[in-house]
């Protein structure tokens, strides 16, 4: 492992000295007939980084992953990797390996001779090749399996030999479509975190395709969430899911109340809503736009907490809802409980199960719904 | 005494429903091929060590047959013609075959089913006509003649097209081009695209991708594909007697049925299968070796 960093280092080019990004999209757009699959999207992608495209399926994230390797070519627009203007270049003329889904590993070849290809098309001196195959297999922690046919190993062995054979070729950018869709969970999450630590240590860019969120939020130096062709918003996971700006991003991430509310009042501070039914609530204001009229009150479950008999003088600037409890769901980690408004809105809470003797809740009781007006978003759509 | 009464009572719970098992669903097919197929086969073969007299068959066991066929230089030649033309027919199908399988496989989207339809069309009609139609094209006032005088490209008739090897190659090679297409289509279509675009992600020109990656993963197919044309190849009489049919051009099929027809030698047409049988047997070995019958797994 140590071998392969060492050897890697005399390689980093002057673009990644210089600092200029990794990738560049401007204004991309493909079209399949007259479907737009990826509808103007412009991106940087920093040197190094773990960008992570997010979306639901059909969303356009993996059309713009096949762009980028050059399996598909951009019906309008420019990519530029390095630095360079990759055009109509094909795959193997990009400083770029991929990662295939379901692995395509070659079915007639060893692990030995999987990884070794694409150092042999470049023309690699042979005791060269022995070498840096040792080393890739080592790097994906799987020796000792080069002399096996790919159908003699697992899922996840499977999968560690298509990184080695992408990695092998020490590219600029490694991308990686889906990669872990076929492994069950816990195999998932393991490979979650090799799949980040070994972008550290082969310092090369990562552009990861997943219609998972958690799998984005774990692993991502950044995030592009899109649908519909479009890229709706790029931020790290804290940003995408602390301050998600649309609807759309708040609902894909995690879990979340969406209220409907009336803008009653704002200043540079705060803005205060009419929830139907319940009455005036505070939010802090939002990232971008001017609220008015009728909005969309986003707030985290985990963001808000129950309470028995509390006087109001105690929480000031406490947005505060009373609630019937209707359902209680225990989910191990924590609890989620369903809560019904005056105004017939159901508002959900979670809590996190952390010690014996914290007051519980039944349902029929009435507790208080408490969250800080700077954990709600007001959102657009 | 314990695992003979175990052995009894798994049967009996067998008993009651239909469990046939692989032997038992294959009872009846097996019972269709032996009677059908592998009965009067051996029968013809058996006929190899009788002799005939004027025009009765005298059963008793001769060699003498088996010694014709290897003495008389004439059988050698035509066997190494037929086995020649049938290597080269394979060849040239297969080299017909792969651009046509390949595309159609993995480069159209919308109207594979029409071209898959075009490319087994042809065996909707006889193959009797077929090769005739090949006489019309290749004869002296033929299709291919007329071209060729009308574009300029020879001055008068080519007369070696018809009644020649040349034309039996070219017939050959048409009529078994679908057995060839369709077991390539098969593993082609099979084989998953993204094996091409790794290939092309790791570098390496088509024809290294070809080489490396298509063709060892498509040798079930080819072989397959091979496996007909050459034998059919092999055993025909037809085209020969249509598109050949001057010295110099008979191929086995045609010597061994004029032994089974004019000749009325069945003892000799008999003893004259048995080296066809083992070139095809041969090539069968080889080809099952190589797995391109059983498992269909590419790889």
């Amino acid at each position: 492992m140590q071998t392969v960093q060492n050897e890697r280092k005399p390689e980093i080019d002057p673009a990644r000295a210089s600092g200029i990004p990794s990738i560049v999209l401007s204004d991309v757009f493909k079209f399949f007939g007259d479907v737009a699959a990826v509808n103007g999207i412009s991106l940087d992608v920093r040197q190094g980084e773990f960008l992570t495209l997010l979306g639901p399926s059909g969303c356009g994230k993996t059309t713009t992953l096949r762009m980028i390797g050059g399996f598909e070519l951009p019906s309008a627009g420019e990519i530029l990797i390095e630095g360079q203007v990759m055009g109509d270049r094909p795959p193997y003329r990009r400083p770029v390996n991929t990662v295939f889904q379901n692995y395509a590993l070659f079915p007639h070849m060893t692990v030995a001779q999987n990884v070794s290809y694409g150092l042999e098309m470049s023309g690699v001196p042979k005791m060269e090749r022995k070498q840096r195959v040792a080393d890739a297999l080592a790097m994906v922690r799987l020796p000792q399996v080069e002399g096996r046919k790919p159908a003699a190993l697992s899922g996840g062995q499977q999968q560690r030999v298509a990184l080695a054979r992408a990695l092998v070729n020490r590219p600029s950018v490694l991308l990686l479509d889906e990669p872990l869709g076929a492994l069950d969970l816990k195999l998932r999450k393991a490979m979650q975190l090799e799949l980040k630590q070994l972008n550290r240590e082969v310092g090369a860019t990562f552009v990861y395709v997943t219609h998972d969120q958690e799998e984005a939020l774990t692993m991502s130096d950044r995030i592009a969430v899109m649908s519909e062709g479009r890229i709706l918003q790029l931020g790290t996971p804290g940003e995408i899911y602390e301050r998600p700006r649309t609807r759309f991003v708040a609902d894909f991430i995690g879990q979340t109340n969406f209220l409907e509310v009336d803008v009653v009042a704002a200043d540079g501070t705060a803005i205060a809503v009419d929830l139907p039914g319940s009455g005036s609530l505070h939010t802090r204001i939002p990232d971008a736009g001017q609220p008015q009229g009728r909005m969309t009150l986003a707030v985290r479950p985990e963001k808000i907490s129950l309470r028995k008999d509390v006087p109001e003088s105690e929480m000031p600037g406490m947005n505060e809802l009373s609630g019937r409890l209707e359902e209680v769901v225990y989910v191990g980690t924590h609890t989620q409980y369903l809560l019904r408004l005056p105004g017939g809105q159901i508002i959900t809470v979670q809590r996190q199960n952390r010690a014996v003797g914290e007051s519980e809740y039944f349902v029929g009781e009435t507790p208080t719904v408490v969250f800080s007006p700077l954990s709600a978003a007001l959102l657009a759509d | 005494m314990a695992i003979a009464a175990a052995v009894q009572a798994s049967s009996l719970k067998g008993a009651g429903r239909l469990n046939l098992g692989p032997l038992g669903l294959l009872a009846a097919p097996m019972a269709w091929m032996s009677f059908f197929y592998l009965a009067p086969l051996a029968l013809l073969l058996v006929h190899a060590f009788w002799s005939v007299d004027y025009l009765t068959i005298d059963r008793t066991f001769t060699l003498a047959n088996i010694q014709t066929v290897i003495d008389n230089p004439l059988y050698r030649t035509v066997l190494v013609r037929t086995f020649l033309i049938a290597a080269a027919v394979t060849l040239t199908d297969i080299v017909l075959a792969f651009p046509i399988a390949f595309y159609i496989a993995k480069r159209v989207t919308r109207h594979r089913e029409l071209l898959l339809m075009l490319v087994v069309f042809p065996l909707w009609s006889s193959y009797l006509v077929r090769a005739f139609a090949w006489k019309t094209i290749l004869g002296t006032n033929g299709i291919l003649n007329s071209f060729l005088l009308t574009t300029g490209i020879v001055n008068e008739p080519v007369s070696a097209f018809l009644y020649s090897k040349t034309g039996m190659y070219i017939t050959f090679c048409q009529v078994w081009l679908p057995f060839m297409i369709l077991p390539l289509f098969t593993i082609l279509d099979r084989m998953p695209s993204s094996l091409l675009e790794a290939a092309s992600d790791l570098g390496g020109n088509w024809w290294q991708t070809f080489r490396r990656i298509i063709l060892p993963l498509s040798l079930p197919g080819l072989l397959a594909g091979s496996l007909s044309v050459f034998s059919l190849t092999m055993g025909d009489y037809i085209t020969p007697s249509l598109i050949g049919g001057s010295p110099g051009t008979e191929l086995i099929g045609g010597i061994i049925a004029d032994q089974f027809g004019i000749a009325n030698n069945w003892p000799l047409g008999a003893a004259l299968i048995l080296p066809v049988l083992a070139i095809v047997s041969v090539f069968l070995l080889l080809a099952n070796r190589a797995g391109a019958l059983g498992r269909g797994e590419p790889g």
